[in-house]
């Protein structure tokens, strides 16, 4: 008889913050709708991990050895999201990258906010949070060996899916309103089959070279872009797009969880880990912002930009985009900035990932 | 967790450098981009679509 209790004197009140914390992202991840793919497993997965003398450790840690600790994972669902990409905005209208590259400030603002508290390595793998890109999450802090993955991934993908709450306040104290009006001619421009096969191939040589550590995550990612545009492996772009990334998908989320155990995970550095995500998305956003700014400084009147689109610059796809063509609209019901948003937001998706790579440069090493 | 705040004046030099690099990486890849496309397209490919 006593063998059904006993478990349950090894029950602390930890473990029930952690079912508790569980519950609020499976409760999130339902009833708001907020990154389910993920959010659901990292929440089931917490609870599970955090029960008493849990059975469910040794297979999750064989899981994470298999796919997290060598970075098999992220890698491969990259090939997904790559296969998702459409880049045709950016390649019509190029120099909306440099948007992208704006504002990936918030991240290398957060490392050296973060270094004031924790070591370099673990405060680059917190600001990585600010990419908004939960895969290149993964790599960095598992490639930097960073105690705090748990927190990281929790808050990167929280944070991914908080995009139209935390944008819009951002993007208005930092313009006006005659700003946020400013209308954008969209030039229709074609562009041809060639470039778009070329584009993968040659973005993946040129970080490659550049930035030799982004050269598997900008790799894969343009494997996965190369394989949709090619025009011949359309059913190996489909599985890629589904079937591939949702299995990985349903592995990730549960064995990430596999860091969230109560000793590891409570503790006032996950709050301080939150908090500091919160500063790197911030800062992204005025990075963008403020960037189109001074650049307005320098353009002809008809020929300025809609600040907003600057704030499109993070690797949120698409969800960043929608959000300040949705506040264009709010602003103005005629002024449609949809396709320069979405370009900036393709552009924050390879520039978050080189982003990456370079902070993985600077610190592996 | 120690609170060093001259830290954050010591990695500005990171900041400044990842700054740089991406606007290098960036730039390079727009100008091939642009390139790219030039050498790629047809003629008259262009139209206005406000």
């Amino acid at each position: 008889m006593e063998i059904l209790y006993e478990n349950l004197l090894n029950i602390t009140w930890q473990m029930v913050v952690m079912w508790i914390i569980g519950g609020v992202l499976i409760y999130l991840a339902i009833a708001k709708d907020m990154e389910p793919t993920l959010l659901l497993p990292i929440g089931f997965g917490a609870i599970l991990v955090n029960l008493p003398m849990s059975g469910a450790l040794e297979p999750l840690e064989t899981l994470f050895n298999a796919g997290i600790a060598n970075e098999l994972f992220p890698l491969i669902l990259f090939i997904g999201i790559g296969a998702m990409c459409d880049f045709s905005p950016i390649l019509s209208n190029p120099k909306l990258m440099l948007f992208g590259a704006a504002a990936q400030f918030g991240i290398f603002f957060t490392l050296c906010t973060a270094s004031m508290f924790f070591d370099i390595n673990d405060a680059a793998s917190i600001a990585i949070i600010g990419a908004a890109d939960g895969p290149t999450s993964i790599v960095v802090a598992q490639k930097l060996g960073s105690k705090y993955l748990g927190a990281i991934m929790v808050a990167a993908y929280s944070y991914m899916s908080l995009v139209p709450i935390i944008q819009p306040p951002v993007i208005k104290l930092l313009t006006t309103k005659k700003e946020r009006m400013i209308r954008m001619p969209y030039v229709e421009h074609e562009v041809s089959k060639l470039t778009k096969i070329m584009f993968p191939i040659v973005i993946t040589v040129i970080a490659g070279i550049i930035a030799p550590d982004s050269a598997a995550l900008v790799g894969f990612l343009m494997f996965g872009n190369l394989i949709r545009e090619c025009g011949v492996l359309n059913s190996l772009s489909s599985t890629a797009q589904n079937t591939l990334a949702n299995l990985v998908t349903i592995f990730l989320g549960i064995t990430i969880a596999l860091r969230m155990q109560a000793a590891e995970f409570l503790s006032p550095n996950t709050l301080l880990i939150i908090g500091l995500g919160l500063v790197a998305f911030i800062v992204d956003t005025a990075g963008g912002v403020i960037f189109a700014k001074i650049m307005n400084l320098f353009l002809k009147e008809g020929h300025k930009i809609n600040p907003m689109i600057g704030a499109a610059g993070i690797s949120a796809f698409p969800m960043s985009g929608r959000v300040v063509h949705k506040m264009a609209l709010k602003e103005d019901p005629s002024n449609f900035i949809l396709m320069q948003a979405m370009g900036v937001n393709a552009s924050g998706q390879i520039a978050s990932v080189i982003a990456g790579g370079l902070i993985l440069s600077f610190f592996l090493h | 967790m120690n609170f060093t705040p001259m830290n954050f004046v010591s990695n500005l030099y990171y900041m400044g450098l990842g700054m740089l690099g991406i606007f290098v990486v960036m730039g390079i890849i727009i100008l091939v981009t642009m390139l790219l496309d030039r050498l790629t397209s047809k003629k008259g490919g262009s139209k206005d679509n406000e």
